[in-house]
């Protein structure tokens, strides 16, 4: 008979047994959380702020700033307000509508379960399921601001919580590493869609333009009054482009986005020694990070914005797979099983 | 609100209680009810109705918000539910804990040895003791565990004890449940919904507690890794989120500070498992799995599985990985080896079962059928093998029709079957729509086996929430309630 095994001290943890599945989970859910928070700040303003000649909402800056041009077009044979909202908050076959995003963080939450906290996995229960159960009365009957308000709100309670109770090993360098990222492409969409619809010509950049519009775009990003307290002597195009991508104290930057993410990868390089799988997406990183320290935003807007926000969406959505490639590779499996998140 | 202090004793929960014929645990004892017991039945009485129905509401939305919940699949849908959860605690007084604990080490190690024996030398069959057939022929004896000698001899690292008491208060086994035991997370998420929403109902009393089933369980796990391993990393093997139970899986791993792995997160190497992390494959050396035998490895069983990892039981085989528990134990646990427990635990412990056993009938062996069928109206006849409470028949509480169908079942296949007098299970007071009524409860402790066997003092009290019904199971309208061990 073999015998009972002698050899427990019991008190010496390996830093690196994160499975990779979880890795991916927490990753994603902090992406599906920040695209859920974006969503939702972008179908308030949009209402509020962001109107046409007519005076109406122009909901079709939302579908530009997504992409959704063609799946759009596809499900709906209208472009009326109703089925731009239908499209974005209760439409599970629309990847990118609230429902389908509370679906895919319900299902990382669970999946990552063992491994979250309990107030995380508490306040996520209830918000998810209360998102999934949304129909197109409630948005009716509370009104779109209400219920815009209430789910930024509980995606920064789910922030909260996890600054507050999420232990920090590498599944928190992930979820900071998917935030960090969402984020950096975000702007970029944000950045992109919105200028050309409000100055379709770049000679313009440098004049003195209406700020209602472009406040807009600042609030879009919960960008406006930390834009007002640097106090710009004019308001100009580059002025907000540049807040934007390069200011190094505004949350939702490019440029402190990408910062952080570099940061979290140097952890898992020196704590972790991961240096071998960061390394890619480190340099990556520092090409990104040069290139925007390396021009003002005037220079952006005249060489080219959208493709500068292209290339730089480009290179995010690189990131992404070189780090799919390096912490989940997927095991031998037929492309049916291989189960991946894409965009 | 202080329950001391309420005086409104005439408006509490048990100013209606119907005292039944039946065993009740806390209300009729048959004498003076004991002094541990009789402070937790005077604070419930001062509690009213109302208040009882609140608290539970209270626990039941708290129950949602933390998502302890099970899953049931319909054919078009998954249902989430909580398990109901009664207030009203069962309480176990320090000797009837003392004498059920003895009770169940002594079952585990027989079990054990019963184990060992017949995938070794098969001494109890070749004795006589049980017939050889009815082990080597059953579905769950597992041929791939033949001379595997697994560490320390322990097979049933994690055992459920499912005991109930009769109308005189004795405790009977009705089953060992030896494979993958559940509704141990319900025990202590139990207690600690009580401390939330009866926080005064406790206090000053001296219960046993149950938080430290985790440890204990991680401790056993390491004691069964391979021999030579240095800090073993124990894993939670669970078939994922879709698995009804996929909460107690995540409540066991986060207890145990372990990763919860599925299938897909573990491979085979050279004969070795490892779990795909970060950074590469890092090894692993126990396993506690809560994938049924048949889905643990698409090489060695069911080729159709997903769930399980291809090599996992070759690795077994050879001590690379210990599984817990291990593989083929279901042997044990089956009705019809039930019915020869009491001669296993003479055979080789030689000494008399703490725990009586409630009298079977195998009716593969004719007398057994004969019994059966001239008693047909008075029995419980089960299916052997299977478990969840389907497939059984109450004679009392059967139609005269549906026994006529299950006697055609019966004769058409006795050996699936076996037959027990019905035991009138004791009962506890149970809020219900209409008050609180007497409900029928079981008791399954867990038993963690490591080098030695320890208890959870306690267990999961499923309680079965339709008047008159004797069954308990989640599946079938049953709900729980926490247990309480006293301390003195």
């Amino acid at each position: 008979m073999s015998r009972f095994n002698p050899h427990v001290t019991g008190i010496q943890p390996d830093l690196n047994t994160l499975l990779s599945r979880y890795a991916e989970n927490m990753m994603w859910l902090a992406r599906y959380m920040e695209r859920i928070e974006n969503l939702a700040r972008v179908l308030e303003v949009t209402e509020a702020f962001v109107r046409g000649a007519d005076g109406r909402p122009v909901w079709e800056s939302i579908v530009q700033i997504n992409s959704d041009e063609e799946r759009f077009r596809a499900l709906y044979p209208s472009a009326t307000e109703d089925n731009y909202l239908q499209f974005y908050i209760t439409d599970c076959a629309n990847p990118s509508s609230i429902k389908a995003m509370a679906h895919s963080v319900r299902e990382n939450a669970r999946s990552a379960r063992p491994l979250i906290s309990t107030e995380m996995w508490m306040q996520l229960n209830v918000f998810t399921r209360w998102m999934l159960d949304l129909t197109a009365s409630d948005i009716r009957r509370t009104g779109l601001s209400t219920l815009c308000n209430r789910i930024k709100q509980e995606c920064q309670s789910h922030a909260g919580v996890t600054e507050g109770t999420l232990y920090r090993d590498q599944a928190w360098l992930f979820y900071l590493l998917g935030r960090h990222l969402e984020r950096s492409d975000q702007i970029t969409r944000l950045i992109d869609t919105r200028y050309h619809t409000l100055l379709p010509d770049a000679a313009e950049v440098g004049s003195e333009i209406d700020m209602t519009q472009w406040a807009s775009v600042l609030r879009s990003a919960a960008a406006y009054h930390a834009f007002r307290r640097l106090k710009p002597v004019t308001t100009t195009p580059a002025n907000v482009v540049g807040f934007l991508l390069k200011n190094e104290g505004f949350p939702r930057s490019l440029a402190l986005n990408l910062r952080h993410a570099d940061s979290v990868l140097g952890t898992l390089s020196s704590h972790y020694n991961l240096r071998r799988q960061s390394s890619a997406v480190q340099e990556r990183l520092a090409e990104l990070r040069a290139m925007l320290e390396d021009q003002t935003a005037e220079e952006i807007i005249i060489r080219g914005l959208h493709e500068c926000m292209h290339w730089i969406q480009e290179q995010i959505e690189t990131c992404q797979n070189e780090l799919a490639a390096a912490y989940w590779p997927q095991p031998d499996l037929a492309p049916a099983q291989a189960m991946s998140q894409g965009q | 609100m202080a329950l001391d202090a309420s005086p409104i004793h005439e408006a509490g929960i048990f100013s209606t209680y119907d005292v039944s014929p039946f065993y009740c645990e806390l209300m009729n004892r048959g004498g003076a009810l004991p002094e541990a017991l009789r402070k937790v039945q005077e604070r419930l009485a001062h509690l009213t109705l109302t208040d009882l129905r609140e608290r539970t509401t209270d626990a039941e939305n708290l129950l949602w918000r933390l998502g302890i919940t099970f899953t049931v699949y319909t054919e078009r849908e998954a249902i989430d539910r909580i398990l109901p959860f009664d207030m009203i605690p069962r309480l176990l007084t320090a000797e009837e804990w003392a004498f059920v604990e003895k009770g169940v080490q002594q079952r585990v190690k027989a079990i054990n040895l019963f184990l060992w024996d017949i995938y070794h030398d098969r001494h109890i069959l070749n004795d006589g003791i049980v017939p050889s057939d009815l082990v080597l022929n059953n579905a769950n004896y597992c041929k791939a565990m033949i001379g595997v000698d697994v560490p320390g001899g322990v097979y049933v690292h994690i055992n459920g004890t499912d005991l109930i008491r009769d109308r005189s208060g004795r405790f009977l086994v009705l089953e060992d449940n030896a494979r993958t035991p559940s509704g141990v997370s319900y025990v202590i998420e139990n207690r600690h919904m009580m401390l939330r929403l009866l926080p005064d109902l406790a206090s000053g009393i001296a219960v046993r507690s149950v938080e430290d089933y985790g440890i204990r369980l991680h401790r056993a796990l390491c004691d069964v890794a391979p021999e030579g391993v240095v800090d073993p990393q124990v894993v939670l093997l669970s078939p994922g989120m879709y698995n009804s139970a996929y909460f107690e899986h995540v409540f066991l791993a986060r207890e145990m500070g372990v990763p919860l792995v599925e299938g897909r997160d573990l491979v085979v190497e050279n004969h070795h498992v490892y779990m795909r992390t970060v950074a590469g494959l890092r090894p692993v050396h126990s396993i506690y799995r809560r994938i049924d035998d048949a889905f643990l490895d698409p090489q060695a069983f069911n080729p159709e599985s997903l769930l399980g990892v291809p090599g996992l039981v070759d690795a077994y085989c050879r001590g690379n990985v210990t599984l817990a528990n291990a593989l083929g134990t279901g042997v044990a646990d089956d009705k019809a080896i039930y019915a020869y427990m009491p001669r296993i635990i003479r055979y080789y412990l030689n000494e008399d079962p703490i725990l009586d056993s409630v009298d079977t009938h195998i009716c593969a062996e004719p007398e057994g059928l004969a019994h059966t069928l001239d008693n047909l109206a008075n029995l419980v006849v089960k299916p052997v093998g299977d478990s969840g409470g389907y497939g059984l028949i109450i004679g009392p509480h059967a139609t005269p029709d549906e026994l006529k169908a299950f006697r055609d079942k019966l004769i058409e296949n006795p050996s699936n079957y076996i037959s027990q007098p019905v035991i009138d299970l004791s009962v506890v007071p149970t809020l219900c729509p209409a008050g609180v009524e007497a409900r029928h409860v079981d008791l399954r402790p867990f038993a963690v086996t490591g080098k030695s066997t320890w208890v959870l003092p306690g267990g999961l009290s499923r309680v079965a929430l339709r008047k008159g019904s004797l069954v308990v199971n989640s599946s079938q309208g049953g709900g729980s309630k926490d247990t309480w061990v006293m301390s003195a």
